[in-house]
């Protein structure tokens, strides 16, 4: 083979997976594009990360990646958390692909938990990390049984749920991996993405691939593919937010993540996409150099 | 800063390795262990990793538990990211446990027997008193065990005595490139093949606890044990270009086989039946609970009603493997702030509508009694 | 003598991925190929990339491009090579393809089952006569496809609610690439209409 130890990829072959591996989790992807929505078993490898820990999203990417690729990975919508650094460190050593934090600039991002606030293009590609690919996994555990009632499209499950926790609390109680209907046919998980970040996947321009090791299981969105948040007609799905503005940034339309201040109910809001809220800090600054960045507000209980 | 604590990951994780590659080699006064040693001295951990971590050598396993602290679930893991790297070269041919060079073998259900009952190295009969002489330094090693004069009669499997009498239904050979798990995903209903193979790589105390809950009830249990047998076996591969067998090694395994009654069915007349379990290296435990668990599974093929978690084959394989059991557990400490977020949301808002609800019932209420 | 491979199995074969990955999400979308094989007659170097990037040990293929290419096949990408349409994971077509009801769609339970037809056709281009819409689309796809068999558009679109069973196709065409997923629907327009591409 052309990539022997020595190799700038410490003995292993580029993007760390043999080249059966890619292949088979390749065929495994050309089919999940041409069924929308559908989750295709594949022969998921041990890697040298954990189960829960990205497996999945790595396999994806490893499968995808070219030298060429600008890689940016995010998980709650940071670059610079534990579990991104980690990963984009693994691939920066198996496969000397350049990295970026900058959401415009990358041709793949993995992610885990979150879309990036800034719109995606063509010419990129959305991997998610997927714990529990299977949306009916907490009405039905068994697979024998979701599996056939993929087969029928048989969805009333999930319906009645949503219909009950109506009736019950006058909300549906599902903030996250909130389920959605791909191209009118399957149900699907989004990932544990919140709510909020629903409507980014319906007709995005991006190619969105999923992939869940632990469950090996891969399943993708297509580029402008319908994606439909489950609701009804006199409860429509609704997006929700914290009820606030980023202190950093200023920003009220992206996701905001609570930090904590003090332990007197002291709190602020923050962006969860760090890379949208720099960029929005920096823009500021040029339009208006003189003045700095909006202090931190900070509420607390009086 | 809370906010500021998350981030600087890089520099955290260089840190921690630093910290953690220190703690690994603990007080530098003493001696480090060698791989050796460990190989050698710790010989049922490194048969547990190269069981759980599905690697038969010896010498990586014991690495890997030195790389991990001891951490036989951490170990394992390490041997199966190394192993899932190795290029496959094909299946091996069936191993042939009835011609075991045995060290140890036990019948529970014959006082004696063709090939006879060899106790072999085993803690059964020890008294579980801490020996303190261990705790000296430099001890002299112990005086080799006195050996058996005859050399070894063939040892014919005790299942394979009631299988002549007609009283145990001999398993249908399997034909074709058996299931290989490291390859393709689960299916359900899954061949006994590869339930095997899957409780061959699962957790000892998962299969321990199931194989416990089948003999309390939970499921329809008799077991006896046939037979355990434990010792090395030659490893053949018939590679198809060559069209012949070739011996490619020699490997210890524990063997376990279980005989339980049935009291037949439609098709099948009354008669015992088997329970199946075998483990790398010296798994004595692992291998008696698999074959527990393995019986407790063939409940389906049998036509005996499934109530029991042990019978359940989808619970029991999908939840027997520690190396992806212990990521998704252990995945619950990385941050999950974003989804914490919008729960709390949810439950605000949730708590606004009960909240309004309430006084909307406590008002008209309070208007009353002032009315009154 | 054998006409070798992939210079570098590895790059290449990601390249020649990306390229089909892109042609399945986009379907109509035109890639080009640029990975210099020079296959044996009667394949196209994007025919022969395509197969080699994803055939292997693990998928039949069914070929009626003759013994070179087969053999070709055989040695580069090790693949078995089967006689019978409906045990291929992947068929390959120069000319006109196996009877569709003779492919392997998939099952209900397992519609990714369903077998991929690599289908070599005389050109391709982006803009034409057959109107594509579907999941990857935005609005509508032009696609100009020189050399389909006839009849195929319309045995194609008989498969259609069969859904989520189904074939999927990739057209090559000298180093070109395309494809036509299970969920693309094809309508061809009379070619007097002058077309505006948008």
């Amino acid at each position: 083979m052309s990539h022997e130890p020595g190799s700038p990829f410490g003995g292993y072959n580029f993007a760390y997976l043999d080249e059966n591996t890619k292949r088979m989790i390749r065929r495994a992807l050309l089919k999940a594009v041409a069924i929308p929505g559908h989750q295709v078993p594949f022969g998921a490898r041990e890697m040298p990360l954990p189960y829960g820990w990205g497996t999945g999203g790595i396999q994806v990417t490893a499968a995808i990646l070219g030298p060429r690729d600008v890689l940016k990975v995010i998980d709650q919508g940071a670059d610079d958390t534990t579990n991104a650094v980690s990963i984009r460190r693994f691939f920066s050593r198996v496969a000397g692909v350049r990295g970026t934090t900058r959401t415009a600039e990358a041709t793949i991002i993995q992610t885990r938990h979150r879309i990036p606030e800034t719109p995606l293009t063509e010419a990129q590609t959305l991997v998610y990390q997927v714990p529990m690919p299977e949306p009916l996994f907490r009405l039905e555990p068994r697979l024998a049984e979701t599996r056939r009632m993929h087969a029928l499209a048989d969805y009333g499950l999930m319906h009645v749920k949503l219909y009950e926790d109506i009736a019950r609390h006058g909300h549906v109680s599902t903030a996250y991996s909130y389920p959605v209907m791909v191209g009118g046919r399957y149900l699907m998980s989004p990932s544990p993405i919140p709510a909020f970040d629903n409507p980014k996947m319906h007709r995005m321009p991006a190619l969105q691939l999923f992939g869940a090791g632990r469950e090996k299981k891969i399943y993708a969105v297509p580029p402008y593919t319908e994606v439909r948040s489950l609701d009804f007609e006199d409860h429509p799905f609704r997006p929700h937010r914290a009820d606030g503005c980023c202190a950093l940034c200023g920003s009220t339309t992206s996701y905001l993540d609570e930090v904590l201040t003090d332990d007197r109910g002291g709190r602020m809001f923050v962006c969860s996409d760090t890379d949208y809220c720099e960029e929005r800090q920096e823009a500021a600054a040029t339009a208006a150099p003189a003045s700095t960045t909006p202090a931190p507000e900070t509420e607390g209980v009086a | 800063m809370a906010y500021v604590a998350v981030k600087g990951g890089e520099r955290a994780i260089g840190n921690a390795h630093a910290w953690l590659e220190e703690t690994r080699r603990g007080d530098p006064s003493l001696p480090a262990l060698s791989v050796a040693q460990i190989e050698a001295q710790m010989g049922l951990a490194v048969d547990r990793v190269m069981a759980e971590g599905a690697c038969h050598d010896r010498g990586l396993a014991a690495l890997a538990i030195k790389q991990a602290q001891g951490d036989l679930i951490e170990a394992a893991f390490l041997l199966r990211a190394y192993r899932t790297t190795l290029p496959r070269f094909g299946h091996a041919l069936p191993l042939e446990t009835g011609a075991m060079r045995i060290r140890r073998r036990v019948s529970a259900t014959y006082k004696d027997l063709p090939g006879g009952q060899v106790l072999g190295p085993t803690y059964d009969y020890t008294h579980r008193l801490l020996d303190f002489a261990l705790a000296a330094e430099g001890a002299p090693p112990p005086p080799p065990a006195p050996q058996a004069e005859a050399p070894q009669e063939h040892a014919p499997h005790v299942t394979e005595l009631l299988a002549r009498e007609g009283l145990m239904a001999r398993e249908a050979e399997a034909r074709g490139e058996p299931a290989d798990l490291t390859r393709a995903p689960l299916a359900f209903p899954a061949s006994r093949a590869a339930r095997l193979q899957n409780l061959a790589r699962g957790d000892e105390g998962f299969l321990l606890g199931l194989g416990y809950s089948t003999q309390r009830g939970y499921g329809n249990s008799h077991p006896f044990v046939g037979e355990i047998r434990q010792g090395s076996v030659t490893v053949c591969l018939m590679p198809p270009e060559l069209g012949f067998e070739i011996e490619i090694g020699e490997i210890d395994v524990t063997e376990c086989q279980m005989v339980n009654q049935f009291h037949g069915s439609k098709a099948e007349p009354p008669q015992f039946t088997r329970g199946y379990g075998l483990a790398l290296g010296r798994g004595e435990r692992k291998a008696m609970a698999m074959a527990l668990v393995d019986r407790a599974l063939m409940a389906g093929d049998l036509g005996e009603e499934r109530t029991a978690p042990a019978q359940d084959e989808e619970f029991v394989l999908l939840h027997s493997d520690n190396v992806e059991a212990t990521g998704f557990v252990e995945h619950l400490k990385l941050p999950h702030y974003v989804d914490f977020q919008s729960e709390l949301e949810v439950v605000r808002r949730m708590r606004a509508t009960a909240e309004a609800a309430l006084r909307a019932i406590a008002e008209p209420a309070r208007e009353e009694e002032v009315a009154e | 003598m054998m006409q070798p491979g992939f210079t570098d199995p590895v790059l290449d074969g990601q390249s020649v991925f990306r390229a089909v990955l892109e042609a399945t999400s986009r379907p109509g979308r035109v890639q080009e190929i640029s990975a210099g094989l020079t296959p044996p007659a009667p394949l196209h170097p994007a025919t022969a990339a395509v197969l080699l990037t994803l055939a292997d040990t693990e998928t039949p293929v069914f070929s009626d491009a003759g013994a070179a290419a087969a053999e070709w096949l055989r040695f580069h990408a090790g693949c078995p090579l089967v006689a019978a349409p409906a045990t291929a994971a992947f068929l390959l077509a120069t000319g006109a393809p196996p009877a569709l009801e003779e492919i392997d769609l998939g099952s209900d339970e397992a519609p990714q089952e369903g077998a991929t037809l690599v289908l070599q056709v005389a050109s391709l281009a982006e803009g034409g006569a057959l109107r594509l819409s579907g999941p990857g689309i935005e609005h509508e796809h032009g696609l100009h496809v020189e050399g389909l068999p006839q009849g195929f558009l319309a045995a194609r679109a008989a498969l259609a609610p069969l859904y989520p069973r189904g074939l999927d196709i990739i057209l090559c065409a000298g180093t070109r690439v395309a494809a036509l997923p299970r969920t693309t629907i094809v309508t061809a327009l009379p070619r007097t209409t002058t077309v505006m591409e948008g």
